[in-house]
């Protein structure tokens, strides 16, 4: 089979409007969290990283974009945008797009959205992301809950491996809203505080936005410097609770198992991890349990949600394309809010930001619905 | 790696309150809704699992479909067999979605509830299954505006060829409003109908 590539890249979060400023942010060690009280939002203040939309850049060089477009529109269209224009790919027959979100415009539930209902099907949203851009095939929305993100990679690659597509376009985001808030409050999962994954301190979510595109290819020419190729992927359901992470971390275990044993890797190949770390005790342990029985508990580790909050199902892919950078900048970036390791197991939490020669990284992500999705990632080498 | 040749060896619809498998209606009986229907199937196919009736529409939908499909393969839970589940529908989980919009919707009845929030995710019905039958196997739910054949076909021969699965539930499981749909159908490597675009859209 020939290889798959991830190339072209691009974040919208509200670290900045492309993926090098993001990037040069989390180096900084700037986080995109903040306190916010909007009684619209939830009854108390949160924390959480919310993008500006009124300061995005105007791709579509119409005016009144917003009267015609969501919120969530709008951030797809620029990061997709730029992934398009940067690729200088044609869009044909052969060129795919999956969106990776579970909830979409949810928010048009609201009465006073200005948005018709049926907007909240998530087809709609495909229907307008091709609409826009003139794409030939149909789009294609995975909704796999916190690895949809991830998820959307190893469908890309298998659709092209189907020989279905040349090239897809993978857009992922998700909302910060009412209804998700709400919904994460009734758990007791948020955080009032910037979370801490794997702290001793450790006190729950945040949840943030973004929006995250990336071009997977089998093209080998016109790479993005930053570019990995697709070494192995996997995914395991826990079999054993819909909201709970199963205590012996057995999908996520099972998913890097195979995930590893399709690159052809070994625990000690893979340069560092980026790991899933939502800092709720039940998730930062469970993946403790998982990387050690891998022995993966000395490969270094972060978790970016101290950054960006949990963008759902957008966080896998926001996650690979920071780690993309990571690799091509040969530099670990620091886990933000950690101090402490608060885990029962030993992990190699980074403590700072430090340049360090790399090659392949690992990036794990976990859901409700026992979902667990784990891919090795290579440089591509020039 | 690829044009190897797989078979659909059994499926299961259940729609206009009828549930049926391989073409032969296996229970029929008018209700005046799916929740009904659903406590009626349970109990005829003597389901025995307790955590049904905390499922949402959605889950219970797939679930029975499953269910009754899983059953007559002979899958055992104690074999752990790799099936892959890949799903799909229009609605997504719009059905639990509109309920906990409701919940707090109106700041003076605002009541969130966490057992109805969990719901509100399409990739939970595929969750229920795997508990059920203990399936640590890949899984991935998808959403069209229709019923989309030749994506469902590609993605199984994809998880097939290369060794992620043995074999592949595959499937559509509409719930919204008044209206549900399951068409649930298993790939694998023995059977008696061909796997292919066309015997697809046919058994749909």
């Amino acid at each position: 089979m020939s290889k798959v590539y991830v190339s072209h890249n691009t974040i919208v979060s509200s670290l900045g409007y492309d993926s090098l400023s993001v990037v040069q942010k989390i180096k900084d060690g700037r986080s995109g969290l903040q306190t916010i009280s909007d009684i619209k939002l939830l009854d108390q203040p949160i924390c959480a990283s919310i993008v500006d939309t009124r300061k995005l850049p105007n791709i579509a060089k119409e005016p009144n974009l917003e009267e015609k477009y969501t919120r969530l529109e709008q951030m797809l269209l620029v990061s997709l945008g730029n992934v398009i224009q940067a690729s200088q790919i044609e869009l044909t027959d052969r060129v795919g797009l999956i969106i990776s979100t579970t909830k979409g415009n949810i928010d048009v539930l609201d009465h006073d959205s200005p948005f018709p209902r049926e907007r909240a099907y998530l087809a709609e949203l495909g229907k307008v992301l091709k609409d826009f851009f003139g794409f030939k095939t149909s789009p294609i929305v995975l909704s796999n809950a916190c690895v949809s993100g991830l998820l959307a990679i190893a469908a890309a690659k298998k659709l092209i491996a189907q020989d279905c597509f040349d090239h897809v376009f993978i857009t992922g985001g998700d909302l910060v809203s009412k209804f998700t808030l709400s919904g994460f409050n009734a758990f007791q999962a948020l955080s009032a505080e910037p979370c801490r994954p794997y702290d001793k301190n450790r006190s729950g979510i945040n949840i943030g936005e973004v929006s995250a595109s990336a071009l997977i290819t089998k093209d080998n020419t016109n790479l993005a410097k930053e570019s990995v190729v697709i070494l192995g992927d996997a995914s395991c359901n826990d079999a054993n609770h819909i909201s709970g992470p199963s205590r012996t971390g057995e999908g996520l275990y099972r998913s890097v198992k195979l995930a590893l044993k399709e690159a052809k890797s070994k625990p000690e190949g893979v340069d560092f991890i980026s790991a899933h770390g939502t800092a709720t005790l039940f998730n930062d342990e469970m993946e403790a349990i998982a990387f050690n029985r891998l022995n993966l508990q000395n490969t270094p580790l972060n978790s970016l949600k101290g950054f960006f909050g949990h963008t759902l199902g957008a966080s896998g892919l926001l996650e690979t394309i920071v780690g993309m950078h990571s690799l091509h900048q040969n530099t670990l970036f620091a886990s933000q809010g950690f101090e402490e390791i608060g885990v029962s197991q030993p992990i190699n939490v980074i403590k700072k930001t430090e340049p360090k020669p790399m090659d392949t990284f690992l990036k794990t992500s976990s859901g409700f619905g026992g979902s667990n999705t784990a891919i090795v990632f290579k440089k591509v080498s020039e | 790696m690829m044009e190897k040749e797989y078979f659909i060896s059994s499926y299961c619809h259940i729609r206009n309150n009828t549930i049926s498998l391989n073409g032969t209606t296996l229970y029929q009986e008018q209700h005046p809704d799916f929740k009904s229907l659903a406590k009626s199937a349970y109990r005829y196919f003597k389901t025995d699992y307790s955590k049904f009736f905390k499922m949402d529409n959605l889950s219970k939908l797939g679930f029975l479909a499953a269910d009754i499909l899983l059953k007559n393969e002979g899958i055992l839970p104690e074999n752990e067999e790799n099936i892959a589940i890949v799903l799909s529908n229009r609605a997504s989980s719009l059905d639990t979605d509109r309920k906990h919009w409701e919940s707090i919707r109106n700041p003076d009845t605002y009541y969130p509830s966490p057992a109805i929030f969990v719901y509100t995710l399409p990739n939970i019905c595929i969750g229920e299954i795997s508990i059920r039958h203990k399936l640590y196997s890949e899984n991935s739910f998808f959403i069209f505006d229709e019923f989309n054949p030749s994506h469902l076909f590609s993605y199984a021969n994809g998880l097939l060829d290369m060794q992620k699965a043995e074999k592949v539930l595959c499937g559509w499981v509409d719930f919204d409003g008044p209206d549900y749909e399951a068409f649930l159908y298993l790939v694998n490597k023995k059977g008696a109908i061909e796997h292919s675009i066309e015997e697809i859209t046919r058994l749909f």
